[in-house]
Protein backbone atom coordinates (compact mmCIF):
# COMPACT_ATOMS: atom_id res chain seq x y z
CA UNK A 1 0.00 0.00 0.00
CA UNK A 2 1.39 3.10 -0.96
CA UNK A 3 1.78 6.06 1.57
CA UNK A 4 -0.23 8.54 -0.38
CA UNK A 5 -3.48 5.74 -0.09
CA UNK A 6 -3.18 6.12 3.71
CA UNK A 7 -6.73 8.19 3.68
CA UNK A 8 -8.34 6.58 0.45
CA UNK A 9 -12.43 5.96 1.39
CA UNK A 10 -12.16 2.08 1.10
CA UNK A 11 -15.83 -0.29 0.40
CA UNK A 12 -15.65 -1.73 3.87
CA UNK A 13 -19.21 -2.55 5.05
CA UNK A 14 -18.97 0.21 7.94
CA UNK A 15 -18.93 2.35 5.17
CA UNK A 16 -21.43 1.09 2.75
CA UNK A 17 -23.95 1.16 5.59
CA UNK A 18 -23.08 4.83 6.41
CA UNK A 19 -23.90 5.79 2.91
CA UNK A 20 -27.16 3.86 2.28
CA UNK A 21 -28.81 4.79 6.00
CA UNK A 22 -29.89 8.55 4.97
CA UNK A 23 -31.14 6.87 1.95
CA UNK A 24 -32.87 4.30 4.08
CA UNK A 25 -34.11 6.96 6.59
CA UNK A 26 -35.34 9.36 3.40
CA UNK A 27 -37.31 6.21 2.35
CA UNK A 28 -38.85 6.27 5.66
CA UNK A 29 -39.61 9.77 5.53
CA UNK A 30 -41.10 9.50 2.15
CA UNK A 31 -43.35 6.98 3.18
CA UNK A 32 -45.23 9.09 5.60
CA UNK A 33 -45.59 11.98 3.44
CA UNK A 34 -46.75 10.23 0.72
CA UNK A 35 -49.52 8.79 2.56
CA UNK A 36 -50.29 11.86 4.30
CA UNK A 37 -51.07 13.29 0.32
CA UNK A 38 -52.57 10.08 -0.82
CA UNK A 39 -55.17 10.68 1.84
CA UNK A 40 -55.94 14.59 1.48
CA UNK A 41 -56.62 13.34 -2.20
CA UNK A 42 -58.98 10.69 -1.52
CA UNK A 43 -60.68 13.11 0.91
CA UNK A 44 -60.80 15.90 -1.77
CA UNK A 45 -61.92 13.95 -4.48
CA UNK A 46 -64.43 12.38 -2.84
CA UNK A 47 -65.76 15.56 -1.66
CA UNK A 48 -65.61 17.36 -4.92
CA UNK A 49 -67.83 14.61 -6.26
CA UNK A 50 -69.85 15.31 -3.54
CA UNK A 51 -70.36 18.37 -3.74
CA UNK A 52 -71.23 18.36 -7.54
CA UNK A 53 -74.26 16.73 -6.38
CA UNK A 54 -75.53 18.46 -3.18
CA UNK A 55 -74.53 22.22 -3.30
CA UNK A 56 -71.71 23.70 -0.88
CA UNK A 57 -73.98 26.30 0.33
CA UNK A 58 -76.97 24.55 1.36
CA UNK A 59 -74.11 21.92 2.85
CA UNK A 60 -72.56 24.27 5.12
CA UNK A 61 -76.19 26.52 6.02
CA UNK A 62 -78.38 23.04 6.26
CA UNK A 63 -80.10 22.93 9.02
CA UNK A 64 -81.48 19.09 9.10
CA UNK A 65 -79.37 16.30 7.87
CA UNK A 66 -81.00 13.18 6.86
CA UNK A 67 -78.05 11.54 4.83
CA UNK A 68 -79.31 8.08 5.59
CA UNK A 69 -82.90 8.36 4.71
CA UNK A 70 -84.55 7.55 1.73
CA UNK A 71 -83.44 9.37 -1.55
CA UNK A 72 -86.22 11.37 -1.28
CA UNK A 73 -86.34 13.00 1.92
CA UNK A 74 -82.40 13.16 2.05
CA UNK A 75 -80.55 16.03 3.26
CA UNK A 76 -77.35 16.83 4.39
CA UNK A 77 -77.05 20.23 5.91
CA UNK A 78 -74.05 19.89 8.09
CA UNK A 79 -74.91 22.14 11.20
CA UNK A 80 -76.28 19.77 13.35
CA UNK A 81 -73.40 17.40 13.24
CA UNK A 82 -71.10 20.38 14.01
CA UNK A 83 -73.35 21.74 16.62
CA UNK A 84 -72.88 17.82 18.40
CA UNK A 85 -69.41 18.09 17.64
CA UNK A 86 -68.83 21.43 19.13
CA UNK A 87 -71.16 20.25 22.77
CA UNK A 88 -68.91 17.33 22.98
CA UNK A 89 -65.85 19.21 22.86
CA UNK A 90 -66.97 21.94 24.29
CA UNK A 91 -68.41 19.87 27.38
CA UNK A 92 -65.12 18.05 27.17
CA UNK A 93 -63.02 20.91 27.66
CA UNK A 94 -65.01 22.20 30.81
CA UNK A 95 -64.61 18.77 32.33
CA UNK A 96 -61.10 18.51 30.93
CA UNK A 97 -58.57 21.88 31.28
CA UNK A 98 -59.62 22.89 34.73
CA UNK A 99 -59.17 19.12 36.39
CA UNK A 100 -56.02 18.37 33.87
CA UNK A 101 -54.72 21.91 34.63
CA UNK A 102 -55.09 21.49 38.18
CA UNK A 103 -53.32 18.37 38.22
CA UNK A 104 -50.33 19.37 36.03
CA UNK A 105 -50.02 21.99 38.79
CA UNK A 106 -49.73 19.95 41.75
CA UNK A 107 -47.98 17.41 40.05
CA UNK A 108 -45.55 20.04 38.75
CA UNK A 109 -45.24 22.37 41.93
CA UNK A 110 -46.61 20.71 44.73
CA UNK A 111 -46.31 17.27 45.18
CA UNK A 112 -43.43 15.54 47.09
CA UNK A 113 -41.33 13.70 44.94
CA UNK A 114 -43.05 10.08 46.10
CA UNK A 115 -46.60 10.97 45.16
CA UNK A 116 -45.18 12.19 41.67
CA UNK A 117 -43.68 9.28 41.15
CA UNK A 118 -46.44 6.95 41.54
CA UNK A 119 -49.50 9.45 39.98
CA UNK A 120 -47.26 10.19 36.65
CA UNK A 121 -47.34 6.47 35.83
CA UNK A 122 -50.58 6.20 36.76
CA UNK A 123 -51.90 9.15 34.21
CA UNK A 124 -50.12 7.33 31.56
CA UNK A 125 -51.57 4.31 32.19
CA UNK A 126 -54.94 6.11 32.23
CA UNK A 127 -54.20 7.22 29.06
CA UNK A 128 -53.95 4.07 27.17
CA UNK A 129 -57.51 3.05 28.57
CA UNK A 130 -59.72 1.84 25.44
CA UNK A 131 -62.10 4.68 24.63
CA UNK A 132 -64.47 2.10 24.40
CA UNK A 133 -64.00 1.28 28.12
CA UNK A 134 -65.59 5.15 28.78
CA UNK A 135 -68.46 4.71 26.42
CA UNK A 136 -69.72 1.98 28.37
CA UNK A 137 -68.36 3.45 32.05
CA UNK A 138 -70.76 6.98 30.39
CA UNK A 139 -73.53 4.92 29.86
CA UNK A 140 -73.44 2.31 32.65
CA UNK A 141 -72.41 5.14 35.67
CA UNK A 142 -72.38 8.83 34.11
CA UNK A 143 -75.70 8.27 32.37
CA UNK A 144 -77.53 6.79 35.61
CA UNK A 145 -75.83 9.51 37.75
CA UNK A 146 -77.23 12.52 35.95
CA UNK A 147 -80.69 10.85 35.70
CA UNK A 148 -80.72 10.74 39.52
CA UNK A 149 -80.29 14.34 39.42
CA UNK A 150 -82.03 15.22 36.49
CA UNK A 151 -84.97 12.48 35.84
CA UNK A 152 -86.10 13.52 32.68
CA UNK A 153 -82.59 13.20 30.86
CA UNK A 154 -83.07 11.45 28.05
CA UNK A 155 -80.71 7.74 27.78
CA UNK A 156 -78.53 8.99 25.38
CA UNK A 157 -77.18 12.95 25.69
CA UNK A 158 -74.60 14.71 25.06
CA UNK A 159 -73.95 15.75 28.62
CA UNK A 160 -72.87 12.15 29.73
CA UNK A 161 -70.61 11.65 26.47
CA UNK A 162 -68.82 14.91 26.97
CA UNK A 163 -68.07 14.27 30.34
CA UNK A 164 -66.94 10.86 29.43
CA UNK A 165 -64.68 12.35 26.65
CA UNK A 166 -63.48 15.08 29.49
CA UNK A 167 -62.11 12.15 31.69
CA UNK A 168 -60.67 10.39 29.22
CA UNK A 169 -58.48 13.35 27.57
CA UNK A 170 -57.80 14.61 31.23
CA UNK A 171 -54.80 12.26 31.51
CA UNK A 172 -53.54 14.11 28.15
CA UNK A 173 -53.86 17.18 29.62
CA UNK A 174 -52.42 16.65 32.79
CA UNK A 175 -49.34 14.46 31.31
CA UNK A 176 -48.34 16.72 28.78
CA UNK A 177 -48.90 20.51 30.50
CA UNK A 178 -46.62 19.05 33.52
CA UNK A 179 -44.15 18.39 31.26
CA UNK A 180 -43.72 21.73 30.05
CA UNK A 181 -44.52 23.51 33.62
CA UNK A 182 -41.39 21.00 34.82
CA UNK A 183 -38.96 22.06 32.17
CA UNK A 184 -39.33 25.29 33.15
CA UNK A 185 -35.66 25.91 35.21
CA UNK A 186 -35.66 25.77 38.68
CA UNK A 187 -33.24 29.07 39.00
CA UNK A 188 -36.43 30.92 37.38
CA UNK A 189 -38.34 29.53 40.81
CA UNK A 190 -35.85 30.39 43.33
CA UNK A 191 -35.64 33.90 42.48
CA UNK A 192 -39.36 33.83 42.54
CA UNK A 193 -39.48 32.89 46.46
CA UNK A 194 -36.68 34.72 46.81
CA UNK A 195 -38.42 37.68 46.27
CA UNK A 196 -41.00 36.13 49.09
CA UNK A 197 -43.74 34.18 46.23
CA UNK A 198 -46.10 31.39 47.85
CA UNK A 199 -46.21 28.28 45.71
CA UNK A 200 -49.17 28.89 44.00
CA UNK A 201 -47.72 32.75 43.16
CA UNK A 202 -44.44 31.00 41.48
CA UNK A 203 -46.98 28.17 40.39
CA UNK A 204 -49.30 30.59 38.86
CA UNK A 205 -47.30 33.62 37.98
CA UNK A 206 -44.02 32.15 36.96
CA UNK A 207 -44.24 29.10 36.15
CA UNK A 208 -47.94 28.52 33.91
CA UNK A 209 -46.77 31.94 31.73
CA UNK A 210 -43.39 30.22 31.15
CA UNK A 211 -44.49 26.95 29.96
CA UNK A 212 -47.68 28.34 28.22
CA UNK A 213 -46.65 27.19 24.96
CA UNK A 214 -46.62 23.64 25.91
CA UNK A 215 -49.97 23.76 28.17
CA UNK A 216 -51.47 25.56 24.73
CA UNK A 217 -50.24 22.81 23.18
CA UNK A 218 -51.36 20.01 25.25
CA UNK A 219 -55.03 21.51 24.93
CA UNK A 220 -54.78 21.51 21.46
CA UNK A 221 -53.90 17.98 21.49
CA UNK A 222 -56.20 17.05 24.07
CA UNK A 223 -59.67 18.94 22.01
CA UNK A 224 -58.18 17.60 18.75
CA UNK A 225 -58.65 14.21 20.15
CA UNK A 226 -62.38 14.90 21.82
CA UNK A 227 -63.09 16.54 18.30
CA UNK A 228 -62.32 12.78 16.36
CA UNK A 229 -63.91 10.86 19.39
CA UNK A 230 -65.56 8.35 18.04
CA UNK A 231 -66.30 5.71 20.26
CA UNK A 232 -67.62 6.96 23.34
CA UNK A 233 -70.06 9.41 21.35
CA UNK A 234 -71.50 6.59 19.23
CA UNK A 235 -72.23 4.51 22.54
CA UNK A 236 -73.39 7.64 24.58
CA UNK A 237 -74.72 10.71 22.48
CA UNK A 238 -77.00 8.30 20.37
CA UNK A 239 -77.66 8.75 16.34
CA UNK A 240 -79.85 11.63 16.05
CA UNK A 241 -78.71 14.55 13.97
CA UNK A 242 -80.08 17.71 15.43
CA UNK A 243 -79.24 21.25 15.89
CA UNK A 244 -79.34 22.12 19.37
CA UNK A 245 -77.02 23.78 22.21
CA UNK A 246 -78.99 21.77 24.84
CA UNK A 247 -76.49 19.12 26.42
CA UNK A 248 -79.17 16.90 28.01
CA UNK A 249 -80.77 16.57 24.43
CA UNK A 250 -79.42 13.40 21.89
CA UNK A 251 -77.14 14.49 19.57
CA UNK A 252 -75.09 12.98 16.56
CA UNK A 253 -71.33 14.18 16.02
CA UNK A 254 -69.09 14.42 12.62
CA UNK A 255 -67.35 11.48 13.66
CA UNK A 256 -70.17 9.26 14.97
CA UNK A 257 -72.20 9.24 11.44
CA UNK A 258 -69.02 8.30 9.62
CA UNK A 259 -68.90 5.49 11.77
CA UNK A 260 -72.69 4.68 11.39
CA UNK A 261 -73.26 5.21 7.33
CA UNK A 262 -70.17 3.34 6.77
CA UNK A 263 -71.15 0.20 9.20
CA UNK A 264 -74.49 0.56 7.40
CA UNK A 265 -75.25 -1.09 3.72
CA UNK A 266 -74.02 1.85 1.36
CA UNK A 267 -72.85 1.23 -2.71
CA UNK A 268 -69.70 3.38 -3.17
CA UNK A 269 -71.10 5.06 -5.67
CA UNK A 270 -73.54 6.35 -3.77
CA UNK A 271 -73.95 9.73 -2.49
CA UNK A 272 -73.99 8.90 1.08
CA UNK A 273 -71.04 7.39 0.40
CA UNK A 274 -69.32 10.57 -0.48
CA UNK A 275 -71.50 12.41 2.19
CA UNK A 276 -69.06 10.92 4.45
CA UNK A 277 -66.01 12.17 2.89
CA UNK A 278 -67.57 15.60 3.16
CA UNK A 279 -67.86 15.51 6.60
CA UNK A 280 -64.51 14.14 6.71
CA UNK A 281 -63.31 16.93 5.18
CA UNK A 282 -65.10 19.21 7.99
CA UNK A 283 -63.57 17.45 10.47
CA UNK A 284 -60.30 18.35 8.78
CA UNK A 285 -60.44 21.60 8.78
CA UNK A 286 -62.01 21.99 11.91
CA UNK A 287 -58.43 20.55 13.38
CA UNK A 288 -56.46 22.57 11.43
CA UNK A 289 -58.47 26.00 12.37
CA UNK A 290 -57.75 24.87 16.01
CA UNK A 291 -54.16 23.52 15.33
CA UNK A 292 -53.49 26.84 13.73
CA UNK A 293 -55.71 29.32 16.68
CA UNK A 294 -53.17 27.51 19.21
CA UNK A 295 -50.05 28.37 17.54
CA UNK A 296 -51.22 31.71 17.74
CA UNK A 297 -52.19 32.26 20.88
CA UNK A 298 -48.71 30.16 21.75
CA UNK A 299 -46.79 32.20 19.76
CA UNK A 300 -48.58 35.16 21.05
CA UNK A 301 -48.33 34.78 24.79
CA UNK A 302 -44.88 32.70 24.22
CA UNK A 303 -41.90 33.55 27.21
CA UNK A 304 -38.87 32.30 26.21
CA UNK A 305 -36.69 31.17 29.38
CA UNK B 1 -20.04 50.74 66.34
CA UNK B 2 -22.71 50.22 64.56
CA UNK B 3 -25.99 47.66 64.88
CA UNK B 4 -26.15 44.56 64.51
CA UNK B 5 -28.86 43.56 61.20
CA UNK B 6 -28.34 39.77 61.96
CA UNK B 7 -26.64 37.80 65.06
CA UNK B 8 -25.88 34.15 64.01
CA UNK B 9 -25.93 31.70 67.19
CA UNK B 10 -25.14 27.79 67.47
CA UNK B 11 -26.05 27.02 63.83
CA UNK B 12 -25.93 23.78 62.26
CA UNK B 13 -26.88 22.78 59.10
CA UNK B 14 -27.35 19.04 57.67
CA UNK B 15 -27.83 17.98 54.23
CA UNK B 16 -29.48 14.00 55.21
CA UNK B 17 -26.13 12.82 57.09
CA UNK B 18 -23.35 15.20 55.95
CA UNK B 19 -22.63 18.04 58.16
CA UNK B 20 -22.66 21.18 55.94
CA UNK B 21 -22.53 24.14 58.22
CA UNK B 22 -21.09 23.73 61.97
CA UNK B 23 -21.61 25.54 65.03
CA UNK B 24 -21.40 28.71 63.26
CA UNK B 25 -21.93 32.30 65.28
CA UNK B 26 -21.48 35.37 63.93
CA UNK B 27 -22.78 38.87 64.04
CA UNK B 28 -23.73 41.21 60.72
CA UNK B 29 -23.34 44.80 60.73
CA UNK B 30 -26.11 46.66 59.67
CA UNK B 31 -25.68 49.08 56.49
CA UNK B 32 -22.02 47.24 55.57
CA UNK B 33 -20.73 44.73 53.44
CA UNK B 34 -19.89 41.26 54.71
CA UNK B 35 -18.04 39.14 52.45
CA UNK B 36 -18.05 35.06 52.48
CA UNK B 37 -14.95 33.44 51.07
CA UNK B 38 -13.40 30.05 51.15
CA UNK B 39 -12.97 27.55 48.81
CA UNK B 40 -15.48 25.48 46.67
CA UNK B 41 -17.96 23.45 48.97
CA UNK B 42 -16.81 24.82 52.00
CA UNK B 43 -20.86 25.98 53.07
CA UNK B 44 -20.80 29.46 52.01
CA UNK B 45 -24.02 29.26 49.74
CA UNK B 46 -25.76 27.33 52.29
CA UNK B 47 -25.20 29.51 55.04
CA UNK B 48 -26.32 32.80 52.97
CA UNK B 49 -29.30 30.86 52.19
CA UNK B 50 -30.45 30.03 55.55
CA UNK B 51 -30.03 33.83 56.12
CA UNK B 52 -33.62 34.03 53.99
CA UNK B 53 -34.30 30.68 54.70
CA UNK B 54 -34.53 29.48 51.19
CA UNK B 55 -33.05 26.06 52.25
CA UNK B 56 -36.44 25.13 53.48
CA UNK B 57 -36.83 24.48 50.20
CA UNK B 58 -34.40 21.83 49.77
CA UNK B 59 -35.73 18.20 50.89
CA UNK B 60 -33.86 16.82 53.71
CA UNK B 61 -32.30 19.83 55.02
CA UNK B 62 -32.06 20.05 58.89
CA UNK B 63 -31.55 23.08 60.71
CA UNK B 64 -30.82 24.11 64.52
CA UNK B 65 -29.65 27.53 66.06
CA UNK B 66 -30.55 30.78 66.00
CA UNK B 67 -30.42 33.72 63.53
CA UNK B 68 -31.88 37.08 64.86
CA UNK B 69 -33.04 39.72 62.67
CA UNK B 70 -33.77 42.63 64.65
CA UNK B 71 -34.10 40.22 67.75
CA UNK B 72 -36.50 37.77 66.19
CA UNK B 73 -35.24 34.56 65.59
CA UNK B 74 -36.52 33.87 61.57
CA UNK B 75 -36.52 29.45 62.49
CA UNK B 76 -39.41 30.89 65.02
CA UNK B 77 -42.78 28.69 63.89
CA UNK B 78 -44.61 31.88 64.03
CA UNK B 79 -42.37 33.68 61.04
CA UNK B 80 -43.69 33.98 58.23
CA UNK B 81 -41.32 32.86 55.03
CA UNK B 82 -42.90 35.41 52.41
CA UNK B 83 -42.87 38.31 54.72
CA UNK B 84 -38.89 37.30 55.84
CA UNK B 85 -37.42 36.91 51.88
CA UNK B 86 -39.15 39.79 51.22
CA UNK B 87 -37.20 41.90 54.08
CA UNK B 88 -34.37 40.00 53.03
CA UNK B 89 -34.10 39.74 49.39
CA UNK B 90 -31.26 37.66 47.25
CA UNK B 91 -29.41 38.01 44.51
CA UNK B 92 -27.99 34.39 42.14
CA UNK B 93 -24.77 33.37 40.99
CA UNK B 94 -26.08 33.29 37.69
CA UNK B 95 -28.47 36.06 36.33
CA UNK B 96 -31.97 34.68 36.34
CA UNK B 97 -34.45 37.17 35.18
CA UNK B 98 -37.81 36.18 34.36
CA UNK B 99 -39.19 35.45 30.69
CA UNK B 100 -41.06 38.55 30.86
CA UNK B 101 -40.86 41.79 29.84
CA UNK B 102 -37.82 44.24 31.98
CA UNK B 103 -41.03 46.20 33.51
CA UNK B 104 -42.54 43.14 35.01
CA UNK B 105 -38.92 41.70 36.05
CA UNK B 106 -38.64 44.47 38.43
CA UNK B 107 -42.82 45.07 39.14
CA UNK B 108 -43.65 40.95 39.92
CA UNK B 109 -42.05 41.62 43.65
CA UNK B 110 -44.18 44.67 44.77
CA UNK B 111 -47.50 43.64 42.29
CA UNK B 112 -46.99 40.18 44.79
CA UNK B 113 -46.69 42.26 47.56
CA UNK B 114 -49.89 44.24 47.19
CA UNK B 115 -49.55 47.11 44.83
CA UNK B 116 -51.53 47.72 42.00
CA UNK B 117 -51.63 51.07 41.64
CA UNK B 118 -50.00 51.88 38.22
CA UNK B 119 -48.42 55.25 38.76
CA UNK B 120 -46.69 54.13 42.01
CA UNK B 121 -45.63 50.98 40.05
CA UNK B 122 -43.92 53.00 37.54
CA UNK B 123 -41.76 55.11 40.19
CA UNK B 124 -40.96 51.51 42.04
CA UNK B 125 -39.73 50.38 38.71
CA UNK B 126 -37.62 53.61 37.69
CA UNK B 127 -36.14 53.94 41.09
CA UNK B 128 -35.86 50.48 41.16
CA UNK B 129 -33.27 50.48 37.91
CA UNK B 130 -31.95 53.54 38.96
CA UNK B 131 -30.90 52.17 42.14
CA UNK B 132 -28.96 49.45 40.38
CA UNK B 133 -27.38 51.66 37.59
CA UNK B 134 -29.54 50.41 34.79
CA UNK B 135 -32.63 52.54 33.96
CA UNK B 136 -30.35 54.58 31.43
CA UNK B 137 -29.49 51.78 29.18
CA UNK B 138 -33.00 50.12 29.69
CA UNK B 139 -35.79 53.49 30.18
CA UNK B 140 -36.24 53.41 26.15
CA UNK B 141 -37.38 49.80 26.38
CA UNK B 142 -39.07 48.41 29.26
CA UNK B 143 -41.47 46.45 27.74
CA UNK B 144 -38.88 44.21 26.20
CA UNK B 145 -37.94 40.59 27.13
CA UNK B 146 -35.65 40.67 29.83
CA UNK B 147 -34.04 37.47 28.75
CA UNK B 148 -32.68 39.51 25.53
CA UNK B 149 -30.48 41.93 28.03
CA UNK B 150 -26.47 41.37 28.07
CA UNK B 151 -25.31 39.39 30.98
CA UNK B 152 -24.13 42.01 33.21
CA UNK B 153 -27.66 44.03 32.47
CA UNK B 154 -29.34 40.91 33.49
CA UNK B 155 -27.55 40.45 36.95
CA UNK B 156 -28.15 44.51 37.35
CA UNK B 157 -31.83 43.92 36.48
CA UNK B 158 -32.02 41.02 39.21
CA UNK B 159 -30.27 43.39 41.80
CA UNK B 160 -33.24 45.66 40.32
CA UNK B 161 -35.68 43.47 41.08
CA UNK B 162 -34.42 42.67 44.18
CA UNK B 163 -34.60 46.24 45.38
CA UNK B 164 -37.95 46.61 44.20
CA UNK B 165 -39.64 45.21 47.18
CA UNK B 166 -37.29 47.25 49.32
CA UNK B 167 -35.74 44.56 51.28
CA UNK B 168 -33.30 45.98 54.31
CA UNK B 169 -30.65 43.27 53.91
CA UNK B 170 -29.25 41.88 50.60
CA UNK B 171 -27.56 38.65 50.03
CA UNK B 172 -25.44 37.84 46.55
CA UNK B 173 -24.15 34.26 45.77
CA UNK B 174 -20.92 34.88 43.70
CA UNK B 175 -22.72 37.95 41.42
CA UNK B 176 -20.22 38.48 39.01
CA UNK B 177 -18.74 35.07 38.40
CA UNK B 178 -20.53 35.15 35.18
CA UNK B 179 -19.92 38.74 34.22
CA UNK B 180 -17.14 40.00 32.03
CA UNK B 181 -14.59 42.49 34.08
CA UNK B 182 -16.59 45.42 33.30
CA UNK B 183 -19.98 44.78 34.28
CA UNK B 184 -18.19 43.20 37.21
CA UNK B 185 -16.53 46.77 38.18
CA UNK B 186 -20.32 47.82 37.47
CA UNK B 187 -21.47 45.70 40.06
CA UNK B 188 -18.78 46.64 42.21
CA UNK B 189 -19.36 49.85 41.99
CA UNK B 190 -23.29 49.81 42.86
CA UNK B 191 -22.40 47.47 46.28
CA UNK B 192 -20.61 50.51 47.40
CA UNK B 193 -23.65 52.18 46.87
CA UNK B 194 -26.09 50.13 48.38
CA UNK B 195 -24.61 49.66 51.73
CA UNK B 196 -25.58 52.78 52.31
CA UNK B 197 -28.88 52.15 52.42
CA UNK B 198 -28.59 48.07 52.98
CA UNK B 199 -26.73 45.53 54.70
CA UNK B 200 -24.95 43.22 51.92
CA UNK B 201 -23.83 40.09 52.80
CA UNK B 202 -21.41 38.70 49.43
CA UNK B 203 -20.14 34.92 48.42
CA UNK B 204 -17.32 35.65 46.39
CA UNK B 205 -14.54 33.32 45.09
CA UNK B 206 -12.53 36.73 43.95
CA UNK B 207 -10.43 37.79 47.13
CA UNK B 208 -9.51 40.91 45.36
CA UNK B 209 -12.89 41.37 45.26
CA UNK B 210 -13.53 40.93 48.92
CA UNK B 211 -10.70 43.06 49.58
CA UNK B 212 -11.62 45.35 47.23
CA UNK B 213 -15.74 45.71 48.31
CA UNK B 214 -15.97 44.62 51.90
CA UNK B 215 -15.82 46.32 55.58
CA UNK B 216 -15.58 42.47 56.92
CA UNK B 217 -14.48 38.92 56.00
CA UNK B 218 -15.58 36.12 56.64
CA UNK B 219 -13.73 32.65 56.07
CA UNK B 220 -15.07 29.37 55.71
CA UNK B 221 -13.76 26.22 55.21
CA UNK B 222 -15.38 22.95 55.70
CA UNK B 223 -18.34 24.23 57.24
CA UNK B 224 -16.83 25.34 59.75
CA UNK B 225 -16.32 29.26 60.30
CA UNK B 226 -12.07 29.67 60.70
CA UNK B 227 -12.12 33.77 60.82
CA UNK B 228 -13.86 36.82 61.12
CA UNK B 229 -12.71 40.06 60.95
CA UNK B 230 -12.38 43.41 59.47
CA UNK B 231 -11.70 42.82 56.08
CA UNK B 232 -8.18 44.62 56.44
CA UNK B 233 -7.22 42.79 59.33
CA UNK B 234 -8.18 39.45 58.10
CA UNK B 235 -6.37 40.01 54.88
CA UNK B 236 -3.00 41.67 56.46
CA UNK B 237 -2.71 40.16 59.38
CA UNK B 238 -4.38 36.94 59.18
CA UNK B 239 -5.01 35.51 62.81
CA UNK B 240 -5.41 32.01 61.89
CA UNK B 241 -3.13 29.80 59.66
CA UNK B 242 -5.89 28.30 57.91
CA UNK B 243 -6.81 31.77 56.45
CA UNK B 244 -3.55 32.52 55.77
CA UNK B 245 -2.89 29.47 53.95
CA UNK B 246 -5.95 30.24 51.95
CA UNK B 247 -5.32 33.39 51.08
CA UNK B 248 -1.80 33.50 50.01
CA UNK B 249 -3.25 30.88 47.76
CA UNK B 250 -1.41 27.91 49.28
CA UNK B 251 -4.79 25.77 49.34
CA UNK B 252 -8.33 25.61 48.08
N1 LIG C 1 -28.93 20.36 48.02
C1 LIG C 1 -27.87 19.74 48.56
N2 LIG C 1 -27.95 18.45 48.95
C2 LIG C 1 -26.89 17.83 49.51
N3 LIG C 1 -25.71 18.40 49.71
C3 LIG C 1 -25.55 19.67 49.36
C4 LIG C 1 -26.63 20.42 48.76
N4 LIG C 1 -26.19 21.67 48.50
C5 LIG C 1 -24.90 21.70 48.92
N5 LIG C 1 -24.51 20.51 49.43
C6 LIG C 1 -23.20 20.20 50.00
O1 LIG C 1 -22.93 21.08 51.06
C7 LIG C 1 -21.59 21.55 51.02
C8 LIG C 1 -21.57 23.05 50.95
O2 LIG C 1 -22.10 23.45 49.71
P1 LIG C 1 -22.23 24.97 49.27
O3 LIG C 1 -22.98 25.01 48.02
O4 LIG C 1 -22.73 25.75 50.41
O5 LIG C 1 -20.71 25.33 49.00
P2 LIG C 1 -20.08 26.70 48.51
O6 LIG C 1 -19.12 27.12 49.55
O7 LIG C 1 -21.13 27.66 48.13
O8 LIG C 1 -19.27 26.22 47.23
P3 LIG C 1 -19.06 26.99 45.84
O9 LIG C 1 -18.00 27.97 46.09
O10 LIG C 1 -18.59 25.91 44.92
O11 LIG C 1 -20.35 27.60 45.44
C9 LIG C 1 -20.94 20.88 49.81
O12 LIG C 1 -20.21 19.78 50.27
C10 LIG C 1 -22.11 20.42 48.98
O13 LIG C 1 -21.78 19.24 48.31
MG1 LIG D 1 -21.85 28.47 46.25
Amino acid sequence: MSQSNRFKRKKTFRNTLEGMIPKILLACAFLSIITTFAIIFTLLSETVSFFQEVPFLSFITGTEWTALFSEAQQQFGILPLVAGTLLITVGAAIVAIPVGLASAIYLSEFAPERVRKVLKPVLEVLAGIPTIVYGYFAITVITPMLRFFMPELNFFNALSASIAVGIMIIPMIASLSEDAMRAVPDHIREAAYGLGSTRLEVALKIVLPAALSGVIASFVLALSRAIGETMIVTIAAGATPNLTANPTETVQTMTAFMVQAASGDISFQSIVYKSIYAVGMTLFVFTLVMNLMAQWIARRFREEY
Amino acid sequence: MKHHAISVQDLNLYYGDKHALKDIKIDIEEKSVTALIGPSGCGKSTFLRTLNRMNDLISGVKISGVINVHDQNIYDNEVEVEMLRKQIGMVFQAPNPFPKSIYDNVAYGPRIHGMRNKNELDQIVEKSLRGAALWDEVKDRLKDRATGLSGGQQQRLCIARALAVEPEILLMDEPTSALDPISTAKIEELVQELKQNYTIVIVTHNMQQAARISDKTAFFLNGDLIEYNDTDTLFSNPEDQKTEDYITGRFG
